[in-house]
This record gives structure tokens, C-alpha cells and sequence, in this order.
């Protein structure tokens, strides 16, 4: 378990992490979201001890990371690929960081077997591929076998395939009852993987929940309809109170109504439906809500309306926009 | 207690976790004791969150403290507290599982042994008995120009992993830096004290079978391999430092090599009177000069002798290993 607590970190002027508290819990895999520049690094460098925070703590099990006398052993943590010195070789590179923590060597060819490298275990991780180091990053944080682990953007640069592995080591890591944390700017990736869920945005915790509340609290739920007779639909629902909105394409949108109870309605009215479905808005969609929401993005509501197409993009012209002024 | 894994897992395929399936009996995700946020109207949770998240913090620490949860993952591999021993091993293997040791070290050898032995050549044809100093001082030329690959080794030591990335995954290895500063210097100042000794031994041991002249003492034989030995992996070390210091592979390297050079090169180019006493100076406590000083060959009149100039580097390596440590400790990795 790790526990955060008002976690601050100040670089001069720049407030990268902003008096963060949460927990992340055993058995769960905690995904850990922001935009790029959010401050997730940096509070994964506070909880490794290797940026001192500037107010606050952060405390592993109850003990600050150095205290930890086996740390391998106990957290696995990759925080970015290329953390790692071209010139070695992956065997050698693991060995010794093995070595460090009086982890048997056998382990290494074990680790190197688990995230497929051992064709490559003699070859110098310069030559590696963004994907391959990745997992070279991976080995590294299961070579203590630890019963947490730590990943930074672990799905960066891996394929397809590289993806579903890494996906399915987290799920089957947390299911052993160890604490698992992820972050990621992808939305997406998150909702496939995580169960529990931290969001920050410019150094601040915006939500601490888990993933189906998270949706569930954050997302829109509206039914989708299509119909050869759409005027009369319209007309049926507006008697019925039920706002319906053209959405393009010839869809109607209805807000505040159960699929059953508008495919009644339609049924009762002998209406033709080609297509009545409800929709959940995905992760991406609640997400962008929640930043939309938070507090700094008012502050600065005056250019147009809010820019839906990506979520980072808002965000991004708020930050050229807080350059320029300043 | 989920059924820990196998630490060994070979049977098992390449691109597979590394303990899937079969599922643990008990402590499925989905029975997790999973704190559920109060239901409440989304804007009024994120403003209320710290509060209800210290209170889950705290029960979540009180579970903690009362023993571990039944579903907390132990690994079947041993526990062992880590000391300076286990970071002198991971050095170990760091430094010689580089191109770079290989190629600095080799170099240095190479200049050594080679220019000792040229030197030892001419010196043999021309008549240098009448000097009337031993044939150990010939050594010195070598060492001269071989220190400088010790001084680049010392620096990519420390500075190739501020360069890398690397700094970062040892520090989370090893959580003490300055235990991580001192295996680094410990490992290196053996490596480059056994090799130095060895190759200004050999060069010794030629030159003075080679050169007719006076037979040298035992203290100038020990000055002249060991003292040489020792002066030389000094020197690498406060390069080290200088490394810890500036993280930066070719500015630490630059730095040195000018520290190294250029007083002499300065002192060449001082002829007004009213420089002659920092002339003096340089010309008695440059580097190169208190080399050839250890070797019992002054190129001053006066300044350092016998063991001195390694008492001087001693002193300038430890103020820098001192600062390094205490820039370590300070500064984010």
C-alpha cells in the first residue's frame, strides 16, 4: 500500500505536483491518469525517493522508500525505458541491479524468459527497440519478484500483442494479491486495465474512485435512435416529455429515458425503429468531462467553447495561452 | 495467502505474465475490499475528497498494523538486508560490463607500456648514467599521458549514468546514494590502482633492466609503482567527484583534462618578471609535475618531494569526494 499526503513539489515557480493525497490499495490495479505534464512522473519519482518532495510525504507500507532495506524485493518499479545504459547488455543490466539487492542470479534468466528476451539477453540494449526496451524496463521490475509495482506509461512503444501481454501481466499481478500502479495518458488503455482510478491534472487530484463509478458518475448515458418516420418520433416523444435531440446523420438523442421505455413508446405509436441503442460514454468521454469541469479550465472559458476532439488539446492551448500572457 | 508463484517459470512460454492462471483460490479482484466512494453528485466529490480519503487511508492503516491482509502477495524469494557488499558486486558489474573500461583502460595501457619502452630504448643508446639519477623516473612519460584515460574512466563511472537514465533505475535499486557514490569510487580506485601498479611495475622493471645507471632504492622502486599506482587511481577518483558533481560526461571530462594541463601550459607562457612567482608555482604543483616529483625527478628546483605529491592529491580528491557526496544526498537524482 502506498499512502500519499499533501504531496508537493516545486520546481522555482513551477508547482508540478500540488498537495496530493490518495492511497493505492493492495489486490487492485490503480490507474493513474493525467494529461502529459499532469505531474504523474514526478509523484512516481517522490514515491521512489528520487525527487524529495518539497511539502508532504509519501510513505510505502508505512516506511519512506529509503528506509527500505530490500527494495527490489519489494517495489518493481519501471519509470521510463531508456533508463538504462546503451553499452550493457540486458543480462548484464539485470544482473546488476540483481546483485544490488541479493536477488540469485538465476533470477535474471528467469525475468528475461517472462518478458521474452532471452534471444536478446546478450545483446546491448542500445539496439533495442522502443518496445524491447520497454520490456527490458519490465524485467527489471519483476526481478524482485515484489509485491508492488510501479509503471510508468508501460504500454508506450509496445505492439498489438505487447499491449495484451503487458495488460493481462498487470491484471494477473494485482489478482496475486499485489499492489499494482499504472499510469497512462490513455484513456482507453486504463479502462481495459485498471480498476481503480487516480486522476490529476496540472498537480492536482481530481478524482480518486473506482473505474465504474468513475464512469458511472462522470459519463452521460443517452439512448440512440434512428427511424424512417423521424418527425412523428420526435412529436411522440416531445407529448411523452421526452427531449430528443437531432444528432446528424439522421439519429435523435434522448437524455433522461430508458431504451425500453422509448422502444414502448415507439411500439405503441406503430413507429418503424431501425435503430434504438443505449449509449455509455467511454472513459475518454468522462474524462474529458472531468477536466472540463475542474476549476482552472472556467478560469479561462472566454476563447470559444470546449474543444471535444482531444482531451490533452484544451489543456494544451490553455498552457500556450498561460505562456503567452505571462 | 495466495499460492506464491514458482520464482522459476521456464517451462512457461516466452510474451506470458509470469504467473498467470491458474487464478488464486481466494482474493479475486472483484472481492477485493474495495472502498466505495460515497454516491454524491460529482463536483461536490472532488471537492470534498480529501477528507473521506484520509479517513479510508487511515482504517486501510489500521488494517495494516493489525497484520497483513490475507490477500498481500509474498514472494518465495529470500529477504536478505541489502549492505555495502551487495553495491560493491552491482559496481563490479557495471564497470566491466562497459566498452568504456575496456577501452580507457586499454589505452592507457598501451601508452604506458609503450612509451616506457621507447623511452627505455633511447635512453639505453644515449648515455644517461651521468645524471646520476635511477632509471625508474623514465616511467613517468607514459603515466603522463596514460592518467588522462583514467581521468575520462573516473568521470563516465558516474557521469554515463546522469547520462543514460541509469542514475535513475540504480537509485530505486539502492535507495542510499551515498552508498551508491562509494561503491562506485571503491570499486574504481581498486581497478585503477591494480592495473597502474601493475603496467608501471613492468615498465620499471624493464627500464632500469635496459638503461645502465645507478640501481634504484627500495623506496624509489615503491614510489615509482605503488606511490604511482596510488597517485594515479587519486586523481581518477577526484575526477569521479567531478563527475558527481557536473553529471555531465564531456563538461566533467573537459574540466579535468584542463585542470590537469593547462597549469603547466600556463607556465609556459608566463615569461614577464613580475609572474615568476605563479610561474614557480604552477611549474612545482601541476599535476604533471608532481607526477614526475612521486618519481623523484623535480622539473622545479624546489616544491613537493618524495611522497608528497600524493598527500596533495589525497586532499584535493577527498574535498571534491566530500562535495559530491553532499551534492548527492541534496539533489533529486
Amino acid at each position: 500500500m502506498i499512502e500519499l499526503e499533501g504531496l508537493t513539489k516545486r520546481f522555482g515557480e513551477k508547482v508540478a505536483v500540488n498537495h496530493l493525497t490518495f492511497t493505492v490499495r493492495p489486490g487492485v490495479v490503480t490507474g493513474f491518469l493525467g494529461p502529459n505534464g499532469a505531474g504523474k512522473s514526478t509523484t512516481m519519482r517522490m514515491m521512489l525517493g528520487l525527487d524529495r518532495p518539497t511539502a508532504g510525504d509519501v510513505r510505502i507500507d508505512g516506511r519512506h522508500y529509503d528506509q527500505i532495506r530490500h527494495p527490489l524485493k519489494y517495489i518493481g518499479a519501471l519509470l521510463d525505458a531508456k533508463a538504462m545504459h546503451g553499452g550493457r547488455s540486458a543480462f548484464n543490466h539485470l544482473l546488476c541491479l540483481a546483485q544490488s539487492n541479493g536477488i540469485p542470479k538465476s533470477r535474471v534468466a528467469e525475468v528475461l524468459d517472462t518478458v521474452g528476451l532471452t534471444a536478446v539477453a546478450k545483446k546491448k540494449a542500445k539496439g533495442f527497440s522502443l518496445g524491447m526496451g520497454q520490456r527490458l524496463g519490465i524485467a527489471g521490475a519483476l526481478l524482485g519478484d515484489p509485491q508492488i509495482l510501479m509503471f510508468d506509461e508501460p504500454v508506450n512503444g509496445l505492439d498489438p500483442e505487447g499491449i495484451h501481454w503487458i495488460r493481462n501481466l498487470m491484471k494477473g499481478l494485482a489478482a496475486q494479491g499485489r499492489t499494482v500502479f499504472v499510469s497512462s495518458h490513455l484513456m482507453s488503455e486504463m479502462a481495459l486495465t485498471a480498476d481503480h482510478l487516480v486522476v490529476i491534472g496540472q498537480g492536482r487530484l481530481l478524482a480518486d474512485t473506482s473505474m465504474a463509478d468513475f464512469i458511472r458518475q462522470n459519463s452521460r448515458s443517452y439512448v440512440r435512435l434512428r427511424s424512417p418516420q423521424q418527425e412523428r418520433l420526435r412529436d411522440v416523444l416531445r407529448q411523452a416529455g421526452i427531449p430528443a435531440v437531432e444528432a446528424g446523420n439522421g439519429t435523435l438523442e434522448v437524455d433522461g429515458a430508458r431504451s425500453e421505455q422509448v422502444g414502448e413508446l415507439a411500439a405503441e405509436h406503430h413507429l418503424v425503429l431501425h435503430e434504438l441503442s443505449p449509449q455509455q460514454a467511454s472513459l475518454e468521454e468522462a474524462f474529458m468531462q472531468l477536466t472540463a469541469e475542474s476549476v482552472e479550465y472556467h478560469a479561462h472559458s472566454e476563447t470559444g467553447p470546449p474543444d471535444t476532439n482531444g482531451w490533452g488539446e484544451q489543456w494544451a492551448r490553455q498552457q500556450r495561452r498561460t505562456k503567452a500572457g505571462s | 495467502m495466495s499460492t506464491p508463484p514458482p520464482p522459476s517459470a521456464p517451462q512457461q512460454p516466452p510474451h506470458q505474465p509470469p504467473s498467470m492462471p491458474p487464478a488464486p483460490p481466494q482474493g479475486q479482484p472483484a472481492q477485493q475490499p474495495q472502498p466505495q466512494q460515497p454516491p454524491q453528485e460529482h463536483t461536490a466529490m472532488l471537492r470534498t475528497l480529501p477528507a473521506p480519503q484520509d479517513q479510508q487511508a487511515q482504517q486501510a492503516q489500521q488494517q495494516w498494523q493489525s497484520g497483513p491482509p490475507v490477500d498481500t502477495y509474498v514472494s518465495p524469494i529470500p529477504i536478505t538486508k541489502t549492505n555495502l557488499g551487495h553495491a560493491l558486486a552491482s559496481e563490479w558489474t557495471k564497470i566491466r560490463s562497459v566498452r568504456s573500461t575496456m577501452w580507457t583502460l586499454g589505452v592507457m595501457l598501451v601508452l604506458v607500456l609503450g612509451i616506457g619502452t621507447l623511452v627505455g630504448v633511447v635512453a639505453a643508446a644515449s648515455d644517461v648514467s651521468s645524471t646520476g639519477a635511477s632509471a625508474i623516473g623514465l616511467g613517468s612519460f607514459g603515466v603522463m599521458l596514460g592518467m588522462l584515460c583514467v581521468v575520462t574512466l573516473g568521470v563516465l563511472t558516474i557521469a554515463s549514468e546522469y547520462g543514460t537514465g541509469m542514475i535513475r533505475t540504480t537509485t530505486t535499486a539502492c535507495p542510499s546514494r551515498s552508498r551508491i557514490l562509494a561503491a562506485k569510487a571503491i570499486v574504481f580506485f581498486v581497478l585503477v590502482f591494480v592495473i597502474t601498479t601493475i603496467a608501471t611495475a613492468l615498465v620499471a622493471a624493464l627500464q632500469t633492466s635496459m638503461v645502465d645507471a645507478v640501481s634504484a632504492t627500495g623506496e624509489e622502486w615503491l614510489r615509482g609503482t605503488v606511490g604511482v599506482g596510488l597517485f594515479v587511481a587519486t586523481l581518477g577518483l577526484l575526477s569521479l567527484a567531478v563527475g558527481a558533481l557536473v553529471r555531465h560526461s564531456a563538461g566533467a571530462i573537459t574540466i579535468m583534462i584542463g585542470v590537469v594541463l593547462l597549469p603547466l601550459v600556463l607556465a609556459m607562457f608566463m615569461f614577464s618578471e613580475s609572474m615568476k612567482d605563479v610561474q614557480e608555482f604552477l611549474l612545482q604543483y601541476s599535476i604533471p609535475s608532481q607526477l614526475v616529483a612521486l618519481y623523484g625527478d623535480s622539473l622545479a628546483s624546489s616544491g613537493p618531494t618524495g611522497w608528497e605529491p600524493l598527500w596533495i592529491m589525497l586532499g584535493l580528491a577527498a574535498l571534491a569526494l566530500a562535495g559530491a557526496f553532499a551534492s548527492t544526498e541534496s539533489r533529486d537524482v
